[in-house]
């Protein structure tokens, strides 16, 4: 939370661009009042550009027909689609003028304000035009006896207001509350408290008034300071700092004029401190003095304080493109690209030169295990924003003179059914880092998609991915299309469940093309690499060939581990222990947890699984002491840090959870479920692979009680909202940030099992007691197990929509798509088994005479049975 | 019950189904203008005003309603897509919209009565195009900020057709092909104050048609930001029309189906059309497309547009028999902003 000045700002807060304002700047007024309309639309793109997400106007000055001016700015807008695709905040103390501005804008837009000045009656009546129109709104902090200037004030103005407006049917989440910033350090002893009295009162309104967002103009804070530039941007910055965290969510402010909180001289930031939350009363009060005579020293120094803050910005322009691509640094990126490009004859030139110089660099170091995956996701955001920069110039170059590419264009997708898409946005990053042209087709991606795309772009591979186990079939389904399409494009597969032997034995023989398994995103480039490489290529797909037909040589001759016949298997099954079966659950039936708190969560993550999201080999904690990746492990580790705790204070995301425990009774490998007011029948899969003597063919209807009735419960959580945040990223071409959410998210998910786990058995199924630390948690040592559909004791996926009915059809608010993946993504499901036996274990390869048996016991054809357990079958 | 809510529990239970194009079969019927004009005193060529034969030959436009009715479609829509001031001015007709609008509500509303023998319930639409005139752009390239209308104009012009709808027995106002937003939301709220007007409920449907590929309309609205800007209204649906066929519809539908908390209609054009300007998408072709949406749960009604005939609509209604509605999503109580493009802010 120290540098919302860089372009990652948006991720925080939304900051409104002032520019174009007539009380504010004496530059647009000028333009304005002479009806130079095409100079004021510039200052409203320059506004876009330097990173404004809304753009706020203003025509209240006296000299000026309000009305017309602010029709005419905003039509004049509507016709330039790079400024037209923010939204817009009109902007007048004038109902007329709002209307008029209302009236020419096809988005939706902010109303910029109204309150409660005049009455109860004029400000309902406004609110429901306001909502008619499909705006949000400004409210200020005003009522009838005038401006809210304390604290109490500032709350019980936009209570009353909030409770108007939603008593009205204003949709709460459209409702912008401005408290009210005012000018500190004026000397006036009434002013001290002016900042801090917003910061608290923003808190306080964020928690009385459920979705509600906090803005405010930021100018007239340091309103003292009028020509002391270096002085107003600290105190800006240090309002910020704190006023975000209260609650704070918009301001109207030139975003490119604040000062990394860090960056500040700590005397000037201490002053600032100390005036904004009035930190010195007992000393005096003398907070504004000091501030006031350190301003002076401060006065001017802009110029070499920035000097000094950045000794590589002197270097020239390549090596500082160079520089900027290592250390990860977007500040100045998109300014030295223009540099460079205007110092090169062609633009594709920076590209091909200083860009893919520092980018080899950060190849070399990757490759050579310096710098690892956080660090290059980094780089390879600064490369993608060089690029967007100068792909405009490119292509009207391309134009004049016909086409160019680069190293190489695969097109990657994550297959239908499936909405996982981590490691192949890590795998797109790498790539991209390596010159290639990566078309991303996203998730859930049906073939004809992939093709299609991959056919119009003209491409030299298609990558697929995927992570549950029926995506294997959909690949070999594309495989397949690939084939009946006479492509001859080498396919690449990678993805968590993907596999050497899987690819050899199912995709390759569906595809003539060349079909190369990837095992992780460091290898992509390689392999890439090769295939587009006139003399590596055909030695890889030839090697590669032998590899997969010796593989499914081996696999006929040896065959497989012998399996036991099904009624042998079971015979040998797990021998059910009736001293070790749970009592019945204090609170049966469906528990519902529409928002699990997210604090709750933090403690019980287990970050192993994190680190290997990330290609970090290693366990949480000692990785961040490893020599190899420790550094790089710290980074990511408190880059991670920081977005969850943002995460939980803002309330990024929404755990929700849903738990049913219902009696049940052992039916052989089944077990029959009442759940509501039906039975329902779970079967279960046996292991068949033959065991030494002693070791039972496990099955998990094994751990219900064959005797009587019994107990067995279900549970489905997720965790929602990320969307917005990932969109957000998408804009600000923010790679790092995307895959950092995803994999907290998933975090997330997996603590909240686990902790919803310790409820039941604590509380709800209550047959347990136990003081468990959070590393005791994480290494599961507590009675029962929660095994998941599609995971090695329960592999069938197709179970889930069985357990989501008798979870009462979206659990948790998760859904699943055609192939039984999750939505949202980040989310478990599973059954809850008590006994005290109950331990994991993988089913492994079953016999035919199994998968017949349970096509019979799902009611499926054996056909279908065949596609859901073909994991199990190989 | 609310005709709303009636609404929204069939469409819970199953897939709705919309009528297909007028002007496609009145085009068979080989009209000259004198069947066009009939005996109204009105000095412009009247052949094409599609509209017109309301009053002059209702028994066309029955015949067209009683197919879709016969093809299995739910929602009936009224033959008034061109019925507004504005459009009509360019045949002079313009004082003829109170009539014509009555009437088409009026044909359809018994034709509807009459069908309900058979227990099955339908309903009608009142249909307000786009007019032909847009608030968002200027017609003319050297001076970006004129417009030919005002918000006030078109929200005038809009109410003027919305209450003779109402009067002749409407259920629903659709608002359609919608290619500006900013028309549409001045449609928007010409309905809310006809609404208000009435004192009971005037449900909205809102359809977008977009103009390219790349998936925005002509006013440069993605669907998502769309969405977002017309939200208030809260309408009883929101989709997409005419356009193109519903392959190349899908994926912005696809986009629409995931954020809209209410439900979604789309009625494609039966595919591209052809060299000739003439849709030659076969009815399976159509219904198959139309089954891939279904497949995915992306949406709840489905209907044709451009092209389509009451053999595609047959052919819809059919795949829809099968079909599960899409699930609306729960109510978000993110705050959607929108310029062209959606702007969603943290709850």
């Amino acid at each position: 939370m120290n540098d919302f000045s860089s372009a990652a700002a948006g991720a925080r807060f939304v900051n409104i661009g002032e520019r174009t304002n007539v009380t504010g700047s004496a530059k647009f007024k000028k333009l304005i009042l002479a009806g130079d309309y095409d100079a004021a639309v510039s200052v409203a793109r320059d506004q876009v550009e330097a990173g404004a997400q809304v753009i706020d106007v203003n025509m209240d000055e006296a000299l000026l027909d309000g009305e017309l001016a602010m029709a005419t700015f905003l039509k004049r807008l509507a016709a330039e689609p790079d400024i037209a695709r923010v939204p817009v905040m009109i902007d007048s103390s004038k109902w007329s003028v709002i209307e008029a501005g209302l009236q020419c804008v096809s988005g939706k837009p902010i109303v910029n304000s109204i309150s409660l000045k005049e009455g109860e009656g004029l400000f309902l009546k406004t609110a429901r035009k306001v909502r008619a129109y499909g705006a949000a709104v400004v409210v200020m902090a005003f009522d009838e006896t005038g401006q809210a200037d304390t604290k109490q004030r500032k709350i019980d103005i936009c209570e009353r207001a909030y409770k108007l407006l939603i008593g009205d049917g204003f949709p709460p989440e459209d409702i912008i509350f401005d408290p009210n910033v005012f000018a500190v350090a004026t000397g006036i002893d009434e002013h001290r408290r002016y900042a801090l009295d917003f910061i608290e009162a923003a808190r306080e309104i964020r928690a009385r008034c459920p979705h509600v967002h906090i803005s405010g103009g930021l100018s007239n804070l340091s309103f003292s300071f009028r020509g002391n530039e270096p002085v107003r941007r600290a105190m800006h910055s240090v309002f910020l700092f704190h006023a975000i965290p209260a609650g704070m969510d918009m301001a109207i402010v030139n975003a490119g004029q604040l000062d990394v909180y860090d960056a500040i001289d700590p005397e000037l930031r201490e002053a600032c401190e100390d005036v904004i939350l009035d930190r010195r009363p007992k000393a005096g009060g003398d907070a504004t003095e000091r501030l006031i005579a350190l301003a002076e020293r401060f006065r001017g120094t802009d110029a070499a304080e920035e000097k000094k803050a950045a000794e590589w910005r002197s270097l020239p322009v390549t090596e500082r493109l160079s520089y900027a691509l290592v250390k990860g640094i977007d500040e100045h990126i998109v300014a030295d690209t223009e540099e460079a490009r205007q110092a090169f004859a062609r633009p594709i030139e920076v590209i091909e030169g200083p860009l893919m110089d520092g980018m080899n660099v950060v190849g070399d170091l990757f490759g050579s295990g310096k710098m690892f995956l956080p660090q290059v996701v980094k780089s390879a955001r600064v490369m993608k924003r060089a690029v967007a920069h100068l792909i405009p110039f490119i292509e009207e170059e391309k134009e004049k003179s016909g086409a160019s590419r680069g190293k190489g264009r695969i097109v990657m997708a994550t297959v239908k059914g499936d909405v996982h898409d981590i490691g192949k946005n890590i795998v797109g990053v790498v790539l991209q880092c390596n010159g290639f042209e990566v078309i991303d087709l996203g998730v859930m991606v049906p073939w004809q998609k992939i093709l299609q795309a991959a056919n119009d772009n003209n491409a030299d591979m298609i990558g697929l991915s995927g992570l549950i186990t029926p995506s294997l079939d959909e690949m070999v389904t594309v495989a397949g299309e690939m084939q009946r399409a006479d492509l001859r494009l080498p396919l690449l597969i990678g993805g968590a469940t993907t596999s050497k032997v899987h690819t050899a034995l199912r995709i390759d023989p569906a595809y003539e093309g060349p079909v190369i398994h990837v095992l992780d995103a460091s290898r992509a480039v390689g392999v890439a690499s090769s295939l587009v490489s006139d003399t590596q290529r055909t030695p890889l797909i030839d090697t590669t060939a032998e590899d997969y037909e010796k593989i499914r040589r081996s696999r006929e001759r040896s065959g497989h581990s012998e399996l036991a016949a099904l009624p042998d298997a079971r015979a040998n099954g797990f021998a059910y222990d009736p001293s070790g079966k749970a009592p019945a659950p204090q609170y049966p039936g469906l528990h519902h947890f529409g928002e699990w708190p997210l604090k709750d969560l933090k403690a019980s993550i287990d970050w192993t699984p994190f680190f290997r999201a990330w290609e970090l080999a290693g366990t949480y904690p000692a990785i961040l002491d490893d020599p190899v990746v420790g550094e790089s492990a710290r980074s990511l580790f408190k880059d991670a840090q920081q977005m969850l705790d943002q995460i939980i204070a803002e309330r990024w995301v929404t755990p929700k959870g849903t738990v049913g425990l219902w009696r049940c009774r052992r039916e052989g490998d089944n077990v029959l479920i009442l759940a509501g007011n039906d039975w329902t029948r779970v079967p279960f899969l046996r292991q068949q692979v033959k065991k030494r003597e002693g070791r039972p063919n496990m099955c998990l209807a094994d751990f219900i009680d064959p005797d009587g009735e019994d107990w067995i419960g279900g549970f489905a959580v997720g965790i929602h909202g990320l969307e917005p945040h990932l969109e957000r990223f998408k804009q600000t071409v923010d790679d790092y940030d995307d895959i950092l959410l995803k994999a907290l998210a998933d975090r997330l998910a997996e603590s909240f099992a686990e902790v919803l786990h310790a409820h039941v058995r604590n509380r709800l199924w209550d047959y347990a007691d136990e003081h468990l630390s959070n590393a005791e948690l994480i290494r599961e040592r507590y009675q029962g197990i929660r095994p998941a559909p599609g995971y090695p004791a329960c592999p069938d996926h197709s179970l889930k929509p069985i357990l989501f009915d008798m979870l009462g059809g979206a659990p948790g608010e998760v859904t699943l798509t055609e192939n039984f993946a999750m939505l949202p993504t980040s989310a478990v499901s599973g059954f809850y088994f008590a006994h005290r036996d109950a331990s994991y274990f993988g089913v492994a390869r079953i016999g035919q005479d199994q998968l017949e048996e349970y096509a019979q016991r799902r009611e499926v054809d054996v056909e279908t049975a065949t596609r859901w357990l073909r994991p199990n079958l190989d | 019950m609310t005709v709303a809510n009636d609404f929204r529990a069939a469409a819970a239970r199953r897939v709705l189904v919309k009528d297909g194009a007028y002007g496609t079969l009145i085009q068979c019927e080989g009209l000259k203008e004198a069947d066009y004009r009939g005996d109204l005193p009105l000095n412009h060529d009247q052949k094409g005003n599609n509209d017109l034969l309301n009053l002059t030959r209702p028994d066309i436009v029955r015949k067209i309603a009683k197919q879709f009715v016969a093809s299995g479609a739910d929602i009936l829509a009224t033959n008034t897509f061109n019925a507004n001031r504005i459009s009509q001015a360019d045949y002079g007709a313009e004082s003829l919209v109170p009539d014509i609008n009555r009437a088409a509500a009026q044909i359809i509303r018994k034709v509807v009565e009459e069908a309900a023998a058979d227990g099955k319930k339908r309903w009608v639409a009142g249909a307000i195009g786009p007019t032909n005139k847009t608030l968002s752009l200027s017609p003319d390239v050297n001076d970006p900020g004129y417009r030919e209308v005002t918000f006030e104009e078109v929200k005038d012009v809009y109410r003027e057709q919305i209450d003779a709808l109402v009067e002749g027995g409407i259920d629903f106002v659709l608002i359609e092909t919608v290619f500006d937003t900013l028309n549409c939301k001045a449609a928007i709220m010409a309905a809310l104050e006809a609404e208000a007007a009435l004192g009971r409920e005037l449900p909205i449907m809102i359809s977008m048609t977009l103009t390219d590929l790349s998936g925005r309309n002509l006013s440069g609205h993605t669907v998502e930001g769309f969405w977002a800007s017309v939200r208030h209204a809260r309408p009883l649906t929101i989709g997409l029309n005419c356009s193109f066929g519903a392959a190349q519809l899908r994926p912005h539908l696809a986009a629409l189906a995931r954020h809209a908390e209410t439900l979604v209609m789309a009625y494609p054009n039966a595919g591209l059309p052809n060299e000739l300007g003439c849709y030659d998408e076969a009815a399976e072709e159509t219904a198959v497309q139309v089954r891939e949406w279904l497949d995915d749960g992306l949406v709840n009604i489905v209907g044709g547009c451009c092209g389509t005939t009451p053999a595609h609509i047959a052919a819809i209604a059919k795949v829809a028999a099968d079909a599960a509605p899409r699930k609306i999503p729960a109510p978000s109580n993110h705050t959607m902003l929108s310029g062209l493009e959606p702007m969603t802010l943290a709850a």
